[in-house]
């Protein structure tokens, strides 16, 4: 892969996470092409070939539906995710798309300071890299190592 | 704990003592009392099992299991932990086998959970060995008794409980027959992990009156307005419910007149496609959650149907485990519509998150509070069915029917 795509890769990546990291759910749609898929799963349903998501959206208009219900519907305590990602390995991808496969941990600070290691896993990401606006994903797939969440998971990843 | 305090409250169940969820003596008696007592526990579905010799793993409050599917086709339930050194027979969750063979010093036992061969029990070379008059099958893994209903695998562990049906009652044996229609077809699971004693998430489960009112989500979008056509029934003794709602609209506005956080007028989905569902079962209801004592729930929310259970890791730790499913005659729109609509349910579920924290802020409230009652008289005091969901009966069934288990 070019040393371009790979840095326009990382930029999106790391401005994704930094939306997520900065309670910026508003823009989280926007890293998405119009028509998209995200899916947060477990390996383990993922290594039997089951379907089932934790939260699965097929379009940007279902990720602002969650972002609207996450702000003014749903009841959960205050609290942060700290993403760390480490480089993507990319490949070519069909019609043009960039896979990017990129291993992700998420600490989630409470508003009463307790710091868990909620989440650990990979993105399965396909991207286009030459959206109007720059690069966006038109496939974002978060495998999550564990088959436990904590409590709940109202932040996406 | 001092039996002093350990008295239920004169009031009956209409007052819960906060002890019951911070009592360590009393969770080790729940185990024995209700758990390995005259009750019927899910394990799995059939699904899982879904040819000869194989197996998976499960629990009984916090007991492990092991379940399995013999090379005739038989299910059976067994502890999983050998007879020998008391180690765990399967350390994998799933898996194929013709027997169990423990993974310490390989003792052998029959899909049925008898143990067929103890390694080296004659020794080697006329050294060492078992005397011949050892009973190395002294204290086996204790053996449930294992019965289905609509692909739902159940066990007991106590030769009193009465047959599952009896225990289950027709309400919800037609409860259960109406969602389980089809062979299953598994698509999917996940745990959450609660920081809660597990009565209170049976508490929520059984409470219709919290729904309309802790998720917003599904009021706004009119999926469970309390002002819908539904209702309470509530099997004899209290211990197993169901709670539904017609899918249809009635379009109330006692929320608005009540001014709650819940109704929040011109609040619309951009994508509402995701809420689009079929009246599979061709009845009108929209929502049924039922639930068997003590920790098993059945879940349709329109197409998305799922079961769940629970595992007693500790006094304020529950492990919340769901499958989620459809059935084998499902085409490619149905299963589509179930992942769709799965959005409702689990950790992050529209419907389903606050569920996994409400329990835990009862915990942390009330900790240190284990002499006062919280009060439990939402339509009234008794523990019958009702054509109404705001009512508290189910939750006083639960506690009518856990009362008689444990003596209390």
């Amino acid at each position: 892969m070019d040393v371009e795509t790979t840095l326009k890769v990382q930029n999106l990546q790391a401005r994704y996470i930094q939306a997520l990291d900065d309670d910026r759910l508003e823009d989280w749609p926007n890293f998405f092409t119009d028509q998209c898929r995200y899916l947060v799963t477990t390996a383990d349903n993922l290594a039997q070939g089951l379907p089932l998501g934790l939260i699965y959206a097929t379009s940007r208009a279902m990720l602002r539906d969650r972002v609207r219900s996450l702000r003014d519907a749903n009841v959960y305590e205050a609290q942060r995710y700290r993403h760390m990602i480490g480089p993507p390995v990319l490949e070519k991808g069909e019609g043009g798309l960039v896979h990017a496969r990129t291993n992700f941990m998420v600490a989630r600070i409470m508003h009463t300071g307790e710091t868990l290691l909620f989440a650990t896993g990979r993105y399965d990401d396909r991207i286009a890299p030459e959206e109007p606006q720059g690069p966006r994903f038109r496939e974002k797939v978060v495998v999550i190592d564990s088959r436990v969440v904590d409590t709940l998971l109202a932040i996406p990843l | 704990m001092d039996s002093a305090i350990r008295q239920w409250p004169a009031d009956g169940v209409t007052r819960v003592p906060y002890w019951v969820y911070s009592d360590r003596d009393l969770f080790e008696d729940e185990q024995a009392r209700v758990f390995r007592g005259p009750t019927w526990n899910f394990l799995c579905l059939e699904a899982e099992l879904p040819k000869p010799n194989c197996y998976r793993t499960s629990a009984v409050g916090a007991m492990p299991v092991v379940v399995t599917r013999d090379s005739e086709g038989r299910l059976n339930a067994f502890e999983n932990r050998c007879a020998h050194r008391g180690s765990l027979l399967c350390i994998n969750e799933r898996g194929e086998a013709r027997d169990i063979v423990c993974v310490y010093h390989n003792w052998s036992y029959d899909l049925a959970g008898n143990l067929t061969a103890v390694a080296f029990r004659k020794g080697m070379g006329g050294k060492g060995g078992m005397p011949p008059d050892a009973r190395p099958d002294e204290n086996p893994p204790r053996k449930l008794r294992v019965d289905t209903i609509g692909g739902l695998i159940f066990g007991t562990l106590d030769a009193g409980a009465p047959p599952l049906e009896t225990y289950l009652g027709p309400e919800i044996v037609k409860g259960i027959r109406r969602v389980m229609r089809a062979p299953v077809r598994v698509l999917g699971s996940y745990s959450q992990m609660l920081h809660s004693n597990w009565k209170l998430y049976m508490e929520n489960v059984k409470d219709s009156y919290h729904a309309s009112l802790l998720h917003t989500f599904f009021t706004t979008f009119r999926l469970n307005r309390l002002s819908q056509k539904g209702g309470l029934v509530i099997s004899e003794g209290g211990g197993n419910h169901i709670s539904y709602s017609l899918a249809a609209d009635t379009g109330g506005k006692e929320y608005e007149q009540a001014g709650m956080r819940a109704a929040q007028e011109g609040f619309g989905l951009e994508a509402p496609e995701m809420l689009r569902h079929v009246d599979e079962y061709g009845d009108g209801v929209g929502l049924q959650i039922l639930s068997v004592f003590p920790t098993f729930v059945l879940q349709q929310t329109r197409n998305s149907l799922a079961v769940r259970r629970l595992v007693t890791h500790g006094l304020e730790k529950t492990e919340l485990v769901w499958t989620i499913f459809g059935f084998e005659d499902d085409d490619a729109a149905m299963t589509e519509r179930r992942l769709q609509q799965a959005n409702l349910i689990g950790p992050a579920g529209y419907i389903s998150m606050e569920d996994g924290a409400a329990p835990g802020f009862v915990q942390r409230g009330v900790n240190t509070a284990a002499d006062v009652l919280s009060v439990v008289e939402m339509g009234g005091r008794g523990i019958s069915s009702d054509d109404t969901r705001v009512t508290e009966a189910s939750v006083r069934g639960f506690w009518t029917f856990y009362r008689a288990r444990m003596g209390l």
